[in-house]
């Protein structure tokens, strides 16, 4: 939801970065006010999951110019758990699996850590087992998840639901999900589009990555941005996505060109 | 601390000490302990073993068993023999090493002595012999039939440790008797001083019954000692036997220990066998199939740092069909260390229809850390199912990155995914007390 008096949560000016000495951001800018929710498309290769990444510190890619701010905030000061417990969250295209620590020992250090850094007690094995029990309502899971491994042997559909489980705990100020949608059915896609919406309120942002327009059926963007070459090439509200569904990509770059001249 | 070798023909080589490999083992052998006349049958095993000894020399990184181990570490120490008699321990000493689950079946041996006070055999279930080797010897007449008998056992230090027997643990279990409390074997140096000791342990597991037993290794001090061990299983048509094997031994020692089994037909083996300490370590693990159908489980896990050396020399031999066995060795090594595995698997012609798998898996947490790590399969039958795969991995960047992603600082990270690469191997631990130690151990120590 647009409103234009809302706070600014973050601002990303003419971001540059590069993995392996390989530049894959040139120059990115973005910014995301409270209760937004954006989609970032592009092909692959346009620097989408790297940007998502940088975003959320993650130490193999190296920021070589440029400015994050978060909530008035240099961001690119904060190490990645920093930033976690500062509120921004990412959700993984491709969940790890921890065999030996349950879901719930495991969400619960993640909880707790953000309670430390909030100043706020830890809480108990039995108040946070109430408040998981509640959330799991968020993306319909079964309470014995809870006991498994963390994601091992869990399903795709699983996994991601599992993501926004997660983030329902966190409840971050920025969440960043990385292509959430890919190698779901459609049931699985409603059910984990279903929980996002339900996070999503006035005080927070979410920005979704995704490779397909599908997801946008379920979670309505108020802007669409297209990625290319580590840049965001245009930007337009939610029937861009549609336009790019029907178009593909092809003509955003040639319009990008004309205009470049 | 090292101690300049006190054996006579020592000269230096190109700055380093070249140590007579003969020389060195025999004074080791005079370093044995006299007997008890309580344990005088005892006599003809022990000489036997010593001419065996006079034979042998210390072997060197030429013989291929120890190809990748160097026992230069153990020549420069001059040892001495072990107390003749053992300090007395209040209990509080080696209270956090008692397992609750063996209250009341546990042997603790304190420098090689028997230590009947801090043992605990009075009220063990029927069906079952706990007892030190020389309180056995009355009880059973036909020990000399398994003590000293295993394949393999004329190789030098399990020879050196038969020659310089004094005592040992000895369990036997009756037939179709299933012993539910775990036996708890412990054995507690106290050494500071370079001392040598020989456990020994004896499990005889009758036909169709059942056993848990755990062996451990600890110490009191940080001491520079040499622990030579050998256990001896036999296992009886259709036994079961899971023993868990815990070698955390001070780490300025060098631990030597050799486990041998014999499985009859129809038996089942488990060993869990975990390694964290001593300076320089081995562990030479050998099951031996004399009948058909045996199962035959070898979980290994390995996590040393500084500059420790851990090896680990596995053999399974195969000689009738229907055998299956399960192998999963893990190495964590940190620092400087080096971990060594070598996994041999025998598969004769008469052993026809063996599925054996094994797999090695190692994670390297620094740059400077060293395996080496060898299946070595002999198959000769020619309807067989054998698998051996072999990994080495260092902690993958992704992975801290998405703990760190919930608020787990990256140090914690590292512990947790440390700990789930043992985790398979630390949940086959049958008694929880020592399961949770351990995986505690792993999830704070690395």
């Amino acid at each position: 939801m647009i409103n234009e008096g809302s706070s600014v949560i973050l601002s990303v000016h003419n971001l540059t970065a590069e993995v392996d000495g390989v530049q894959i951001l040139k120059g990115l800018n973005l910014e995301v006010k409270a209760g937004e929710v954006h989609a970032i498309m592009g092909p692959n290769g346009s620097g989408k999951s790297t940007f998502s990444k940088v975003l959320a510190g993650h130490p193999d890619y190296t920021v070589t110019g440029g400015e994050i701010s978060f909530q008035g905030k240099n961001l690119l000061e904060l190490e990645a758990e920093e930033r976690a417990r500062s509120g921004v969250f990412l959700a993984f295209q491709y969940p790890i699996e921890i065999p030996g620590v349950s879901n719930l020992d495991f969400l619960r250090v993640a909880y707790n850590s953000k309670r430390k850094h909030q100043g706020l007690e830890e809480l108990d094995a039995f108040d946070f087992d109430d408040l998981v029990r509640h959330k799991l309502d968020i993306v319909k899971m079964d309470p014995a998840f809870l006991s498994r491994s963390l994601n091992e042997g869990f399903s795709g559909g699983e996994k991601k639901r599992n993501e926004i489980l997660q983030m329902a705990m966190l409840e971050p100020k920025l969440g960043i999900l990385d292509e959430t949608d890919s190698g779901l059915d459609i049931d699985a896609l409603k059910i984990v589009a279903n929980g996002v919406n339900q996070l999503a309120n006035a005080e927070n942002a979410i920005v979704l990555i995704t490779h397909y327009q599908r997801l946008l059926d379920y979670i309505t963007p108020d802007y669409v941005h297209v990625m290319e070459g580590g840049r965001i090439l245009t930007t337009g509200g939610k029937e861009l996505a549609l336009e790019l569904e029907e178009r593909g990509y092809d003509w955003v770059r040639e319009e990008e060109a004309v205009a470049a001249k | 601390m090292t101690i300049q070798s006190t054996v006579s023909d020592v000269a230096p080589t190109r700055g380093k000490l070249k140590v007579d490999r003969a020389a060195y083992l025999q004074q080791l052998l005079s370093l044995r302990p006299t007997l008890d006349a309580s344990a005088s049958f005892l006599q003809v095993i022990r000489d036997r073993a010593a001419a065996r000894v006079k034979a042998l020399a210390i072997p060197s990184t030429r013989d291929e068993e120890w190809r990748f181990t160097d026992l230069s570490d153990l020549l420069a120490v001059s040892f001495q023999a072990s107390r003749t008699e053992a300090p007395t321990l209040g209990f509080d000493s080696i209270q956090r090493f008692i397992l609750p689950e063996a209250l009341s079946s546990r042997l603790v041996f304190v420098d090689g002595h028997y230590d009947p006070a801090l043992s605990a055999v009075d009220d063990l279930p029927d069906g079952v012999v706990v007892t030190s080797l020389a309180g056995g010897a009355e009880l059973l007449s036909d020990l000399p039939n398994y003590l000293a008998q295993q394949q393999g056992c004329e190789e030098t230090f399990t020879a050196l440790n038969t020659a310089s027997l004094q005592d040992g643990a000895l369990v036997w279990v009756q037939k179709n008797q299933a012993i539910a409390p775990p036996i708890q074997i412990l054995f507690v140096t106290t050494a500071t001083q370079p001392a040598i000791n020989h456990p020994r342990v004896l499990v005889i597991a009758e036909s169709g019954s059942k056993l848990t037993v755990v062996e451990e290794y600890v110490a009191l001090y940080e001491g520079n000692y040499f622990t030579n061990s050998v256990a001896e299983i036999w296992l009886a048509d259709n036994a079961e036997v899971n023993h868990t094997r815990i070698q955390r031994d001070s780490v300025e020692a060098v631990h030597i220990g050799k486990t041998a089994v014999s499985q009859a037909r129809d038996s089942r083996y488990t060993c869990n066998a975990i390694s964290d300490g001593a300076k320089l370590s081995r562990h030479t693990l050998e099951v031996y199939q004399t009948g058909e159908q045996t199962e035959t489980t070898l979980n290994g896990l390995t996590m040393i740092g500084g500059e420790q050396v851990a090896d680990t020399h596995s053999l399974i031999a195969y000689t009738k069909p229907h055998g299956t066995s399960r192998q999963v060795h893990k190495c964590i090594v940190d620092d400087r260390a080096h971990a060594v595995f070598n996994g041999k698997i025998f598969v004769p012609k008469l052993a026809q229809l063996t599925d054996a798998g094994q797999l090695s898996s190692t994670l390297l947490l620094s740059a400077k850390a060293r395996v080496d790590t060898k299946p070595q399969l002999e198959i000769t039958a020619d309807n067989v199912k054998c698998s051996h795969g072999a990994t080495v991995s260092q902690l993958d960047s992704d992975e801290v990155f998405y703990l760190q992603s919930r608020g787990i600082n990256a140090e914690s990270a590292r512990r947790l995914l440390t700990y789930a690469f043992a985790y398979d191997v630390l949940q086959e631990i049958p008694v929880p007390s020592l399961r949770d130690t351990l995986a505690k151990f792993v999830r704070e120590h690395f």
